[in-house]
């Protein structure tokens, strides 16, 4: 009778760990295509127009990058988090308080040229961010409570402080009622750089560089890294393992924050509560996926990003639900962390009997 | 694992064939649907759905949508695509929709863009939308008559001026048969969330009220009443099937009185942009058929108003009518403008709440 063992692998699979990425992939897509012939729509046709819709044309892949800026820069801060073993699902609230950062620069100082205004949105965006993360960051080193809790309760707060000023103080008075601040002033808004993709782009590079840089080449990022693999050795070689994680929660708000700020300023060009489209959330989607890889953080949050738009394009063809993202989002997740299984183990074939 | 895979896929090949793809048909008029919220069973992108249903059945058009798109940056993408995509008559059938939707107008200018609940026009936009609120009037004099407590809850969505305009008319109609009657307000800052919503009217009972209604999309506050044993008043569309026993009448839309008109005149060329907001007389708003326990005078009274208003006799906000603070906000034998209907930002007397 032939039976089967688990074996833990030696070494991490290396070639091989994209080979099942893309075998997971394809499991996923050919679930969802099951899902889409059980309701009676070509499924091939279906994932055509998916592709069509997200990457295939330069409108498309624009479109797909637009999205997928916010996400990176959230799932950027996330993962540094996680790969710190700090479950930070508060990316949603530091994204909201960023926003509100950026606009209160704007409502305060509209008339301010561009050299000011930018640089302080981004100064008091990264510390409203940053500092609705270090807060939750405090809290479990100081008190010992669970920083999945806070930074999730921290997002109702946050998104709820938002509403506050967009339907109070910050309400146009121009809008007729309705919750969203006056457009910002040219001097406010991140212009494009090429095409229809603003210079939020850039703020992506540098942000992943410095970050990387900051966690291969110095003493703190190496500390981090540490810190992550062991606590208590950390603590134990007199690490500031408390200090570090406030330090990675403040530098994942500010990303987050930074988010926030860019959405406001090049897509919407005012603050308004539809902003908030649950980038954290998916951020967290993204860094789970994508550990800390750069690359793969990229990789992830444009393949997401395009679902979703993809997704758009599929609905307006075939009138595919609009749920259906969300069950495409879910499989793929679910089938590449099965498929990261193998990169550790193995099936071995055992004789018995 | 792999086996599985390769057994998954070839059921998706096979069901592919099995079904092929419809082609659109090459020269019809192509009309596209943007909304908030999913289609679901009985809400606010429910009864737009129907309205389109009834243009898909026009001769040379053909119909699609999208929905659950967000308000914003989303918005842009997704009509920017329909329009790129030939669709020659827009609907985006949310407030948040207006400034993507100009944007995109100015760049496709053979397109025609229909914008729902805004105020801003372009030579190729439109605005329009329903007077809902004369059909929550009438449901306000049914809920006033009916009600024992005194105490009418109002489940509410966000405080902008189309649901505070609601909640108005509602307060106006329900005092209009008894004076003594308070209309309390909770706001849920949803469109749609089914437990959110149900939650707000159970607070609205806990307080007293024996009469509940609501300005969201979720039969949730329908449920509420029903398992409470007092009485609801729906919205969007009939939704006595939630709430069988509980259900007294519904303000709801008929969209399918607009939108095939239309799409009738842009396949004419005789669309111009201009603002639309019809209400009862041309169909678009109306009263669900009545629950079983509203009595026949109740029923005559509501009827007589209806056909008041619809032959222009009798105007919903027609002064005096005091705010919350006792301020007169329309002189009596005045009646409000549309300017400030639309851009309504106070509660009249007789509302309990705060209007922010």
């Amino acid at each position: 009778m032939l039976g089967f063992k688990i074996e833990k692998r030696q070494e991490p699979l290396k070639w091989g760990s994209f080979f099942i990425f893309l075998v997971a992939l394809v499991f996923s897509l050919g679930v969802s295509a099951l899902l889409l012939a059980i309701q009676g729509k070509p499924p091939v046709e279906a994932l055509f127009l998916l592709w069509d819709g997200a990457f295939a044309h330069d409108w498309a892949l624009e479109d797909t990058l637009l999205k997928a800026i916010p996400i990176f820069l959230c799932s950027l801060g996330v993962a540094v988090c996680f790969r710190m073993q700090i479950w930070n699902i508060g990316a949603e609230g530091q994204y909201a308080l960023g926003a509100v950062g950026a606009t209160w620069v704007v409502v305060t100082m509209p008339e301010a040229p561009f050299w000011v205004l930018m640089p302080l949105m981004f100064v008091v965006s990264a510390i409203l961010g940053g500092l609705w993360a270090a807060i939750p960051a405090l809290l479990r080193e100081k008190m010992g409570l669970n920083e999945i809790i806070s930074t999730l309760m921290f997002n109702y707060i946050g998104i709820l402080f938002l509403e506050f000023l967009v339907y109070g103080a910050w309400k146009d008075p121009s809008s007729f009622g309705f919750p969203m601040t006056i457009m910002f002033p040219d001097t406010a808004i991140i212009g494009p750089l090429f095409g229809r993709i603003h210079w939020g782009i850039l703020v992506c590079a540098v942000s992943a560089t410095a970050l990387t840089i900051f966690l291969k080449h110095t003493r703190i990022g190496f500390e981090i890294m540490v810190s992550g693999e062991n606590p208590r050795a950390a603590r134990y070689a007199r690490m500031p393992y408390s200090a570090l994680v406030v330090l990675v929660m403040g530098l994942c708000g500010m990303l987050a924050g930074w988010a926030g700020l860019i959405e406001t300023s090049a897509t919407l060009n005012r603050l308004q509560p539809t902003i908030m489209a649950g980038y954290g959330f998916t951020a967290i989607v993204v860094a789970w996926l994508a550990r800390l890889r750069i690359t793969s953080i990229a990789g992830y949050s444009i393949l997401l990003a395009g679902l979703r738009v993809g997704v758009e394009n599929l609905q307006l063809e075939l009138m595919v639900p609009a749920s259906f993202t969300g069950i495409m989002q879910g499989l793929i997740l679910l089938s590449v962390l099965a498929g990261q299984f193998f990169n550790w183990y193995t099936f071995q074939r055992t004789k018995r009997g | 694992m792999r086996k599985l895979v390769g057994i998954v896929m070839l059921a998706a090949m096979v069901a592919a064939f099995g079904f092929g793809a419809p082609v659109a048909q090459a020269k019809d008029l192509k009309v596209g649907f943007v909304y908030v919220s999913p289609i679901g069973d009985a809400g606010y992108s429910y009864a737009h759905d129907l309205g389109r249903l009834a243009v898909e059945k026009l001769d040379g058009v053909t119909t699609s949508y999208v929905e659950s798109v967000p308000e914003g940056a989303d918005a842009t993408r997704v009509i920017n695509n329909m329009a790129r995509k030939g669709y020659d008559v827009i609907f985006a059938t949310s407030f948040g929709y207006m400034d993507p939707m100009l944007k995109v107008a100015k760049k496709f200018p053979n397109t025609t863009f229909m914008h729902c609940s805004g105020y801003k026009t372009a030579p190729n936009m439109s605005a329009y939308f329903g007077r809902i609120y004369q059909a929550r009037y009438l449901a306000g004099i049914v809920a006033g008559s009916m009600t024992k407590k005194n105490i009418i809850g109002y489940a509410a969505a966000f405080p902008i001026p189309e649901v505070k305009r609601g909640i108005n008319a509602f307060t106006l109609g329900v005092r209009s048969v008894n004076p003594e009657a308070k209309v309390h307000v909770v706001w849920t800052k949803t469109w749609y969330d089914p437990a959110t919503e149900k939650e707000a009217a159970k607070s609205l009972i806990d307080i007293g009220a024996d009469v509940i209604t609501q300005h969201q999309d979720s039969p949730g506050p329908q449920e509420a009443a029903q398992e409470a044993g007092i009485y609801s008043v729906g919205y969007n569309s009939d939704m006595s099937q939630f709430a069988p026993k509980a259900h007294l009448t519904s303000a709801v839309w008929n969209w399918a009185a607009f939108y095939p008109i239309v799409v009738e005149k842009v396949k004419k060329g005789e669309w111009k942009a201009d603002h639309y907001w019809w209400g009862l007389s041309e169909g678009v708003v109306d009263l669900a058929p009545y629950g079983d326990m509203v009595p026949q005078n109740v029923r005559d009274m509501v009827d007589a108003r209806k056909a008041e208003i619809k032959n222009g006799s009798f105007k919903v906000f027609t002064g005096p009518i005091k705010d919350q603070s006792g301020k007169v906000r329309v002189a009596k034998g005045e009646t409000a403008s549309d300017e400030m209907l639309l851009g309504m930002d106070w509660f009249v007397e007789g509302v309990e709440g705060s209007a922010q």
